[in-house]
């Protein structure tokens, strides 16, 4: 399953499953990184403080006071593919997402670029069942797959000074949702009123690596009536 | 709620709440954060009989002047630090303190930190600890995700700051500590993308002198020197990153990833800072030079280890 594992400090190794892309080989890296958390008793002992999924890296930080590279690099290697259950994954959730001109705002330039309708930008979009890949760039921002190649976008050439909070956004074959008004170079295409991240919150994330999401469109006035509620 | 606290008089450059940092939060986008000099707050902690990884304030060159509103303490500092405090019951004496000694402060006294010396950071610690809120475990302000004390915040003017009170003796105590910051050589370990760069650039990567720029915080130190050649490419699929990482921008500069460092990444990491020399690049101010020492992980883990041995010998006292 591992193609390579090594030391990239003296207090974290890396688990290379490869360098494609894909949810097979992400499902993997996620496996492993709930096989090491459900293992809890042996995560303490051995002083496992982090582990970083992304991709196809799984990143497992440890406590050098504790433990050495070689007693990590031994446990993690002793993990093979049919210890992994895939559970953890299985829940999906729903988000509400507005497509009006007035948040998607680059749904214009993409269709010119890409050559295709607007209507069809958002169906396709629409039709997606989205895979959250890995987490990170700030709390709570899923990166996820799979668009079609259709869709497929670059970066904004010029990254936005701030691309507004709760903006769904797409790039290459991926979409992500900014939870908080952030600089950005992503190709905004509609606005969502789920939060992401609560830090009041006794559960303060919305999506975890593994999670399943499909957006369901709404209209702009049911937008900002879930707004209203949510701030209420 | 605490009645006791300090009123912030001036708040510093960049004073902020920290412990040793928030971890298994990294794969939801939270980076561990945490002091940027551990040693120190381990120190400052022991001195004033606390649990070495309480919460602290971390302050960067100039520290906060803070009065003491209600209640009597006892408080020590770590680190190459200039501060005073003057006396409520004697008001024309300005007293000269010393950083790794405690001090009782009682109610209507004013310390005021006024610089760190030829350093970045130190750390301010209270016997019994301030009142903070956790999040996942954890005190780390993380200012730009508002997250941890102090609504994750650095502290601002006019701020209460309350602590537990819990002064139960006034004996004073002192450690000898001696950052060892005598040369200016960084060990690194080699990075994850490390023949990404050209043999060349790798070779003057390890010759020559890099100078810390003024663009540099708690999430990375910028490097200014010798452009590192990428002859693989400057862009990797993102994946996880942490502290220490030396990564390398489209224009061939490198940057220290530090204790506030993205939580992934998709630049190439050239190298990785041992842990034992975190402390020293931390500390390291804006125009100083460093150059790169390739260690092996084996004695990467032996210097750690030893120097965790100095400090363990210390705070055992």
């Amino acid at each position: 399953m591992f193609e390579k594992i090594y030391n990239i400090s003296d207090q974290g190794i890396i688990c290379d499953f490869g360098n494609e892309i894909n949810k097979e080989i992400n499902a993997k890296v996620i496996g492993v990184f709930n096989y090491i958390n459900n293992n809890s008793d042996i995560k303490n002992e051995l002083g496992i403080i982090n582990c970083i999924p992304s991709y196809n890296k799984l990143i497992v930080q440890y406590d050098l006071l504790l433990v050495s590279s070689n007693s990590i690099i031994k446990y993690i290697s002793s993990i093979k593919e049919d210890h992994l259950t895939y559970q953890n994954n299985q829940k999906k959730f729903e988000l509400p997402i507005c497509y009006d001109a007035e948040y998607g705002l680059d749904l214009a330039s993409i269709s010119k670029r890409n050559k295709i309708s607007i209507e069809e930008i958002i169906h396709l979009h629409h039709e997606t069942s989205f895979y959250v890949y890995m987490m990170g760039f700030m709390p709570g921002f899923p990166f996820m797959g799979d668009l079609t190649d259709k869709l497929f976008t670059s970066r904004l050439k010029t990254p936005r000074v701030v691309v507004p909070a709760k903006s769904v956004a797409i790039v290459e074959k991926f979409c992500a949702i900014y939870p908080f008004d952030s600089p950005g170079g992503w190709n905004i295409i509609g606005k969502t009123p789920s939060k992401l991240f609560e830090k009041n919150k006794k559960d303060p994330f919305l999506l975890y690596p593994g999670a399943q999401v499909k957006f369901k469109s709404i209209s702009k006035t049911a937008l900002l009536d879930m707004e209203s509620e949510h701030n209420e | 709620m605490s009645k006791y606290y300090f009123q912030v008089e001036r708040a510093g450059i960049h004073t902020t709440f920290q412990d040793l940092g928030r971890f298994n939060v990294q794969h939801l986008g939270i980076c561990p954060g945490g002091s940027m000099d551990s040693d120190l707050l381990k120190i400052s902690n022991k001195l004033v009989n606390n649990p070495l990884q309480k919460g602290v304030l971390e302050f960067a060159y100039q520290g906060p002047r803070l009065k003491l509103i209600s209640g009597n303490t006892k408080i020590a500092i770590a680190g190459n630090v200039h501060f005073t405090i003057e006396r409520q019951h004697n008001s024309s004496l300005i007293e000269q303190c010393n950083s790794y000694e405690t001090y009782n402060l009682e109610e209507g006294d004013t310390m005021d930190i006024l610089a760190t010396k030829k350093s970045v950071y130190g750390y301010l610690s209270i016997e019994g600890g301030f009142q903070l809120k956790q999040f996942y475990n954890s005190v780390s302000t993380l200012t730009r995700s508002g997250i941890g004390a102090n609504d994750g915040k650095k502290i601002e003017e006019n701020l209460k700051i309350f602590f537990i009170k819990k002064n139960d003796n006034n004996n004073k105590k002192t450690v000898q500590w001696k950052s060892d910051f005598n040369d200016n050589i960084i060990r690194v370990l080699e990075g994850p993308q490390f023949h990404y760069f050209s043999k060349q650039s790798i070779k003057e990567f390890f010759l020559c002198k890099y100078k810390i720029s003024n663009n540099s915080d708690r999430m990375g130190m910028r490097l200014e020197g010798h452009k590192i050649e990428n002859i693989v490419s400057s862009n990797i699929a993102s994946e996880g990153i942490i502290k220490g990482s030396i990564q390398v921008t489209g224009d061939g500069n490198p940057i220290i990833l530090m204790a506030d460092h993205p939580t992934i990444g998709g630049y190439p990491k050239i190298a990785t800072v041992i842990s034992a020399d975190f402390a020293k690049v931390a500390q390291l101010s804006p125009g100083k030079k460093i150059t790169f020492k390739k260690v092996t992980l084996l004695e990467a883990e032996k210097y750690f280890h030893k120097q965790q041995k100095i400090l363990e010998s210390l705070v055992k006292q």
